[in-house]
């Protein structure tokens, strides 16, 4: 078997110094002229001696990294031959571990809000390719200079459309103690909502300091994951936002049907922490009393995996829906048709997120007129008419958020928005002939139809 | 150079054609029928020709429970199936029936192992219905990979752990990286009779070079087949299977 070293050269990669040495591999900075970026090869340890675990993880790995795409994971180079030269070449991801970052203590809420968006932007890429991570941690979340997070290491993760190589490993398999959902404890690895469970933990900790479960060191000490009330992350932090524990206590619900079901709506909560509609979750101050804790204990003993859905499958049943409301023409004979739209498309989902947005023209800055209190008044003038447009769809407040933008280009504004916070359809009204004054909105729902990066349903009022 | 993984032809020459055409447009170099090519369906002679001329250009074909039907009586058929067979008896010549009786239970190339039911008792046919007969029709095998039939749902199968297996339940069009190092029993499906309630043809493509393996669903003229079983006065079961895909 042949094996890596500074110097050497494998199938055409010149191999640098070694980055990473741990008891599953090495990772070795490697050169290819051609590849334009830098890049890593990882080798396992395997061969006598070793356990059997580094070489199924490995090859796992090798086996799902190529099937990802999109910014949130490293690029897939090349695959040794797992039985001669076993390595994996990545993109090298240039940026800070998490895990670093943690180190140096907890993190204030608006910055917790904006890693943990990233990581949940990235959770949701992967989700959607029918993929889990299954073993997110700080040390596998890289945080890159632009904001974004990538994710490294998927040695332990699931991809629905393929084998899992893993299925028989369930103790090895189940991840990494502190951050391991109650799911994964007990041998499901399908489970999209098993990474919001880490994401949950990963997200106490960078607003504590601490784990919310400590680091258990036996399999009975995992199991308690079933049924453990973690402490509420503001008796640790007082200073923490009432929000940011609602959001917490979510994610880290043990049964997943209670969790947030798409990583797209922790995004969309951390990005918009006034829209969070609070609960007792809000509120607690301590752990859940010994009456509670027992009953919830009682519920754990009969446990059991929940059905499988594909990932894919299981983010699509709770969709990010975005409305396009022109307030601007209250009146306009197409609103009902929006809202009847608006209304059908939301009856097909279950766990639907509705986003209301009005774009309305930034005021030009001309001296002397508009203060800002009045701009501050149209803005919520605005709100006000949105609002009302979305009363008669009688939606409960946490699955509707309500956004007034000011732009002097509706349709950037619309594409940004809907891009920002994973919308998977968008609703908007077509320009409609004998409204002159609306004339702009031709513009706006063609461009929007061209560049969205979802769907797009144009509701347009029947030729009478 | 993809090798086509056809089996449980039972006789659907709509399915049989939807199936060949698919596996051509995918880039097919090569055929291997696994079995069952006749029985409860109406058109026995075309299906037996085809194979019969792809088998003259280096296909494989094996013999699966209903071929050797139509040579010598098998007690464990159940009413509907025995008189599917006696119809079929009639209705091939012999020439046909002596390319049905002179197929082989089981073919090796390299590391692949093409067989009908279990390579653990080829003649028995025996089901592959849990991991514990795969296992055991995969050790008889000694192969990477054994490619099978009989059971008509598609699945993978594949060694884990300390000699453990797994089964999968793949999508169709997925292309899974079936890497050698491990060992694979892929039962491909049934193009003419498919059980799932889908009533679209199965079988799958294998790429021995790039270690990849692909289960496909083909939409074909069910509704014809399954008229044409009605109009040739076989059993109204058979019929019915192949209108649902039950």
């Amino acid at each position: 078997m042949e094996r890596p070293e500074p110097g050497s050269e494998i199938d055409g990669f010149r191999v640098g110094e070694c980055v990473h040495s741990g008891a599953q591999g090495l990772i070795f900075r490697v050169i290819r002229p051609e590849l334009g970026f830098a890049a890593v090869m990882k080798v396992p340890r395997v061969g006598p001696g070793e356990p059997a675990e580094n070489l199924i993880s490995f090859e796992t790995e090798a086996m799902i990294l190529p099937a990802l795409a999109g910014a949130h994971v490293p690029r897939f180079v090349a695959a040794g031959d797992l039985a001669k030269t076993p390595y994996l070449v990545t993109e090298w991801i240039e940026g800070e571990s998490l895990d670093a970052k943690l180190k140096r203590g907890p993190l204030d809420a608006s910055e917790v809000a904006r890693i943990g968006a990233a990581i949940a932007d990235a959770l949701h890429g992967l989700h959607q390719q029918d993929a889990i991570h299954l073993d997110l941690k700080p040390d596998n979340v890289v945080l890159k200079e632009d904001g974004e997070a990538v994710l490294i290491d998927f040695g332990l993760a699931h991809h629905a459309r393929y084998p899992d190589l893993l299925a028989e490993e369930k103790r090895f398999a189940a991840g990494s103690a502190p951050y391991v959902s109650p799911e994964q404890v007990l041998g499901t690895r399908s489970d999209p909502r098993s990474d919001i469970f880490a994401l949950g933990v990963i997200l106490y900790e960078m607003a504590t300091g601490e784990l919310p479960f400590g680091v258990p060191a036996t399999q009975a000490g995992l199991r308690d994951r079933l049924w453990v009330d973690p402490v509420p992350p503001r008796a640790r932090a007082r200073e923490l936002p009432p929000w940011l524990q609602e959001l917490i206590l979510r994610c880290l619900e043990p049964r997943a049907e209670a969790r947030y079901q798409s990583a797209a709506h922790v995004a969309f909560d951390l990005r918009h922490p006034e829209q969070i509609a609070l609960t007792a979750r809000a509120r607690k101050t301590a752990r859940a009393g010994l009456p509670a804790q027992l009953a919830r204990w009682w519920r754990a003993r009969g446990a059991r995996p929940a059905p499988r859905l594909l990932p894919n499958a299981q983010v699509a049943t709770a969709p990010v829906i975005m409305v396009a409301v022109d307030t601007t023409h209250a009146d306009d004979p197409r609103q009902p048709l929006l809202q009847r739209a608006t209304a059908q498309v939301l009856s097909l989902s279950p766990e639907y997120r509705l986003l209301c947005v009005s774009v309305i023209r930034a005021g030009p800055v001309v001296e002397g007129a508009g203060t800002a209190g009045e701009v501050a008044g149209a803005h919520l003038e605005h709100l006000v008419r949105l609002r009302h447009w979305a009363g008669p769809l009688r939606l409960p407040p946490e699955r509707q958020s309500l956004h007034v933008i000011e732009s002097a280009s509706p349709e950037r504004a619309l594409l940004d928005f809907a891009r920002r916070n994973h919308a998977d359809v968008i609703l908007l009204g077509a320009p409609s002939a004998e409204h002159q004054a609306l004339a702009w909105w031709r513009s706006v729902a063609s461009g929007v139809t061209a560049h969205a990066h979802c769907s797009v349903y144009v509701v347009r009022a029947g030729q009478k | 150079m993809a090798i086509a993984l056809l089996s449980d032809l039972h006789s659907n020459l709509e399915a049989l054609e939807a199936c060949l055409r698919h596996a051509r447009e995918g880039g097919a170099a090569r055929y291997a029928f696994l079995g069952d090519l006749v029985g409860y369906g109406a058109d026995p002679q075309a299906t037996v020709d085809t194979v019969q001329r792809y088998a003259a250009e280096g296909a494989i074909a094996v013999k699966g429970n209903h071929d050797e039907a139509t040579e010598k009586r098998a007690g464990y058929m159940n009413e509907a199936t025995k008189d599917s067979i006696e119809w079929t008896r009639k209705a091939l010549d012999g020439a046909r029936k002596g390319f049905l009786a002179a197929l082989p239970l089981v073919v090796r190339e390299q590391d692949v192992c093409f067989v009908h039911a279990s390579a653990a008792s080829p003649a028995r046919w025996e089901y592959v219905d849990g991991p514990g007969a795969a296992r055991r029709s995969a050790e008889a095998a000694q192969a990477a990979y054994v490619f099978c039939g009989h059971v008509h749902e598609q699945l993978l199968y594949f060694e884990s752990s300390q000699g453990r297996w797994s089964a999968f339940r793949p999508t169709p069009g997925q292309a899974i990286p079936v890497g050698r190092r491990r060992r694979w029993l892929a039962i491909v499906g049934s193009v003419g009779q498919p059980r799932d309630g889908r009533a679209t043809a199965a079988y799958a493509l294998f790429d021995p070079q790039r270690e990849q393996l692909t289960f496909h669903r083909v939409p074909y003229d069910h509704l014809a087949a399954a008229r044409k079983i009605r109009q040739a006065g076989l059993p109204e079961f058979h019929a019915f299977r192949v209108e649902r895909g039950v």
